[in-house]
């Protein structure tokens, strides 16, 4: 969450007097408040907290950092289901009750099955 | 070299690597202050590519993990309201209070929602005027500006349904107070890229200079995180303590002006306690008084609730570079992602979550309890 992601301005437009862009996060879009940054431009690249861009960044540093946020997970992370995220890690259902179903033991990240086998040994 | 190959630019890495293994002559001990670093740094086992000399030691550096569980609290408290529409980021969801988390409590009935943004709780508030709409305001100085630019709307919009509970923190003064412990190792810091897109470096100079500690400006990518080692290990071999910004495609040293403005008007300093950690001086933000009627800790009446927290996890060791996540004895057995005792476990950017997840099981307890300078 801590974690900014850099995007590309798609487009913007003046929404309740504020200035908002649609931006494109490597392939995922939403809704960005330029209030921070408001000389960025459509095709440009800023680094973007919760909905809000931060600072610009050039495109090369941009796709790098795209890259490697993607390899490590914190995209999905950033913008994937929270609750079912949330659910496989605690080994129930996504509304939060129930016990963990075949299915979602089976997404359950490798990571973790290995990390039970070294505990049981 | 493991993982050098998978670099983006691995020549680049290895000259990188060559020049720090050439300038370095005795051992350093650096901190990355970033939870994203170190998960970067753990992926691609940087701390096992880097001369032996070098050892980087894993700092608060997740908002997450340093929430308290009083805040935690009082939060569960709150989202367990009936007239509650309770607002959060997804990596909140399973930071544990006393008892239980965010999760448990929608599957008990409250109405819990993730949010991508702070604006889209607000946009909830808008849609519910019968409801009141909570928004769980915590970060550092990079979050903070966001979350202070949606309640400073809440007032211009007049949307009276929505408030904030805050429990912003502050990176310089959590150095201050790693660097003032008796037991601190630490003797060079690698700065939160993104905290300095925002807050820009001018906090540094006076902690670098009375602390004579070199602090670098770094970003997140294994090059990144290279050079900043290679910047912060040429200064310590020359005895240099200064701010160094090896992060300048994202980092303008006033950083972000106009999210500085925000801050100062939305927020006022205040003292927090950080998880596992205690009460920092002036180490947050709280709601300035002209924004009390969105301040949710007055608004429900919750600022009562006071929790001890539990002696087994060692969080708070970790996050003060005390203690490697796999020297708790906790760690993999009683305390997993699926049953964590505290946050850094599983928080996306928690150092415990990131040994876990890239498989960090294999330092035996006691060996590596012998080598760690915890008292």
């Amino acid at each position: 969450m801590c974690l900014a992601v850099p995007g590309r301005v798609l487009d913007i437009e003046e929404r309740d007097g504020t200035r908002m862009a649609t931006v494109d996060f490597g392939g995922v879009v939403k809704e960005v408040c330029l209030e921070y940054l408001p000389d960025l431009r459509v095709g440009e690249y800023a680094i973007v907290h919760v909905g809000f861009a931060l600072q610009r960044l050039d495109e090369e540093s941009a796709r790098q950092t795209l890259e490697l946020f993607a390899e490590l997970g914190m995209l999905q992370e950033e913008f994937g289901d929270a609750w079912e995220m949330a659910a496989a890690e605690a080994g129930v259902d996504p509304v939060g009750v129930g016990p963990v179903t075949e299915a979602r033991l089976a997404e359950m990240s490798a990571a973790e099955v290995s990390a039970e086998e070294v505990r049981d040994r | 070299m493991k993982y050098i190959d998978e670099f983006q630019d691995p020549e680049l890495a290895r000259r990188l690597l060559d020049d720090i293994r050439a300038t370095v002559t005795r051992p350093w001990a650096l901190m990355e202050v970033c939870g994203g670093q170190t998960h970067s740094i753990i992926r691609h086992g940087l701390d096992q590519l880097l001369p032996d000399e070098i050892e980087l030691i894993h700092g608060p550096g997740c908002p997450v993990c340093v929430t308290p569980l009083e805040v935690i609290d009082k939060a569960l408290e709150i989202a367990s309201r009936p007239e509650v529409i309770f607002c959060s980021f997804g990596d909140m969801l399973r930071v544990p209070g006393t008892g239980r988390d965010l999760f448990q409590v929608r599957g008990e009935g409250g109405d819990v929602r993730v949010v991508y943004s702070p604006l889209d709780a607000l946009r909830i508030a808008q849609r519910n005027p019968d409801r009141q709409v909570v928004f769980f305001g915590i970060g550092f100085e990079t979050t903070a500006p966001p979350n202070a630019m949606t309640v400073h709307q809440a007032r211009k919009l007049g949307v009276e349904n929505f408030s904030m509970l805050v429990s912003h923190v502050r990176v310089p003064p959590a150095i201050e107070a790693i660097m003032s412990s008796p037991s601190c190792r630490v003797q060079g810091f690698l700065a939160a890229g993104h905290v300095c897109s925002v807050m820009g470096v001018g906090e540094y100079p006076e902690l670098a200079e009375r602390f004579r500690v070199p602090i670098v400006v770094t970003g997140f990518e294994p090059l990144d995180i290279l050079e900043g080692v290679r910047r912060a290990v040429r200064q310590l071999e020359r005895g240099e303590h200064t701010v160094d910004n090896a992060y300048a495609r994202a980092v303008r040293p006033e950083g972000n002006q106009a999210a500085r403005a925000m801050l100062e008007d939305v927020f006022e300093v205040t003292d927090r306690a950080w998880r596992g950690i205690g009460v920092i001086p002036d180490s947050g933000w709280r709601l300035a008084p002209k924004y009390r009627d969105h301040d949710a800790e007055h608004r429900f009446q919750v600022g009562g609730i006071r929790t001890v927290e539990p002696a087994e996890c060692r969080s708070g060791e970790v996050l003060q570079g005390l203690l490697k996540p796999h020297e708790c004895e906790a760690f993999g057995t009683l305390c997993t992602p699926r049953t964590p005792l505290g946050a850094t476990m599983v928080s996306s950017e928690g150092a415990c979550a990131a040994y876990y997840l890239y498989r960090r099981l294999d330092v035996p307890a006691v060996k590596a309890r012998e080598a760690s300078p915890v008292v």
